[in-house]
């Protein structure tokens, strides 16, 4: 899930859905001002006390039931032998973690094994990505814009990618759930 | 965007790779794959090579080529006083430590331009060692060497080190370590004068002294699971005993075959301490 501006309560209306105990990981990229000490997981850990919350560290293997906050000013990546990699190379679209990067690398690891989504936010990061999981087979979705509080990066992501699932914030929850029972 | 979509797979990369190594001496293959396909795949964009064929072409036929495409898939991303809290911690468990030397010898691995050297040059300074101290800054990059040899950085980006320093329990006048001209600042000499800056790879080069601080921070996470093992071996063969190995706030030594031989100094700024 990748989200920018407006995301916040959107990620933990989810986020509260979904089981502790869940057969998939999820991996969170959310954009945060830089050279600022964010508390976005120390929040969400604080908010979800039953649920694995954790910022990775380099080559950590991505373990089911985890939910993973990219870290600060890092981009996450995705290896093929399911561990991570960082990467504090330039920001992407005025962002570190970028989006796109962890949809991109996830893409081409995970193929149709993906779901990939992407949340409220002011700018375009995230449309690449996305396309990118549609290519591989994965399934793209947006946030529905008119439930967005800024509209703007799902409504790019709808624009650009054919073939992307539009869906309120509870349905977002809902199909994360059906796809980790299945 | 553009017109022509650009393209390379798994297995050309791994050729590509393959080709660099033996044509120029430069073994990225051990390189974490998803970063190395994201900054091949950025050159390739901004180089205008379309499919790995071009580029391998390209990188055959032309030095320059080569050296522009080095420059660019090895991360010289760096600040002054990057995570304020580590430099505190060093500060404070580190230094008054390797104080007990009589020559405090510091290995900065992975330094690109020089901005972290600087910054510890400051600290040793502000702490009365740095007389006594001999820092060996290296790197894998020539580009970065010569930069960070003359040790001129740009204006508006020090302003920002500022806080950066200020949040390192910095007590002085940040703009006292300087001189500022025109749009650059040079850090002043006499911090500079124990800094030795030369050529190492990390992947192919090996132990060429004893240290009693090794700092590699934000470099390892480039590399694979093996070369990391590879290389945190090869710093503690280079480390004096009880010697001490900084790493970037994001790597851990968890996942290294040689964890046992390490304690934590500090577990959040990832500072560890060998122990045998």
């Amino acid at each position: 899930m990748g989200g920018s501006a407006g995301s916040f309560s959107v990620l933990t209306q989810i986020i509260k859905l979904v089981p502790s105990e869940f057969s998939l990981p999820i991996v969170i990229v959310i954009h945060r001002q830089r050279n600022v000490v964010s508390e976005f997981t120390k929040i969400l850990t604080q908010t979800f006390k039953s649920k694995k919350i954790i910022e990775p560290d380099d080559k950590e293997p991505i373990r089911e039931s985890v939910i993973y906050v990219a870290p600060q000013n890092y981009h996450l990546l995705i290896e093929a032998d399911r561990t991570f990699s960082l990467d504090y190379s330039e920001a992407i679209k005025f962002s570190r973690p970028s989006i796109d990067v962890t949809f991109e690398s996830a893409a081409r690891v995970y193929k149709n094994n993906l779901a990939a989504i992407l949340l409220s936010g002011a700018n375009n990061d995230g449309t690449a990505g996305l396309k990118s999981v549609v290519e591989n087979g994965g399934t793209g979705i947006a946030q529905n814009p008119e439930t967005a509080e800024f509209p703007a990066m799902p409504q790019s992501a709808i624009t650009f990618v054919p073939g992307i699932k539009v869906f309120d914030p509870a349905k977002i929850a809902d199909y994360i759930i059906a796809i980790a029972t299945n | 965007m553009s017109n022509r979509k650009v393209d390379i797979n798994e297995e050309e990369l791994e050729d590509l790779l393959n080709l660099v190594n033996e044509i120029h001496g430069y073994d990225f293959t051990n390189y974490a794959r998803a970063s190395m396909h994201r900054r091949v795949f950025r050159f390739m964009n901004d180089a205008g090579f379309h499919n790995a064929c071009d580029l391998k072409a390209g990188l055959l036929k032309d030095k320059a080529i080569f050296d522009f495409f080095l420059q660019r898939i090895t991360v010289n991303v760096t600040e002054m006083f990057r995570d304020p809290e580590f430099y505190k911690v060093i500060r404070q468990k580190v230094l008054p430590v390797i104080a007990s030397y009589p020559r405090i010898k510091i290995w900065h691995a992975g330094c690109s331009s020089g901005e972290e050297v600087f910054s510890m040059a400051i600290l040793l300074h502000e702490a009365g060692l740095l007389q006594r101290s001999i820092i060996y800054a290296t790197d894998i990059n020539p580009y970065n060497i010569e930069k960070a040899k003359k040790g001129i950085l740009p204006l508006d980006v020090m302003k920002e080190y500022v806080t950066n320093y200020l949040n390192a329990a910095g007590e002085s006048d940040f703009a006292s370590y300087y001189t500022a001209m025109y749009d650059h600042a040079i850090i002043r000499k006499d911090l500079r004068e124990n800094i030795v800056f030369s050529l190492h790879n990390l992947v192919t080069d090996h132990v060429f002294n004893e240290f009693q601080l090794i700092l590699c921070r934000n470099v390892m996470i480039y590399f694979n699971h093996e070369l990391q093992n590879r290389v945190i071996r090869l710093f503690h063969s280079s480390l004096s005993s009880f010697g001490f190995l900084a790493l970037g706030i994001k790597e851990s030594l968890l996942f290294s075959d040689i964890k046992n031989k390490f304690e934590a100094v500090s577990s959040q700024e990832k500072i560890f301490k060998r122990i045998r």
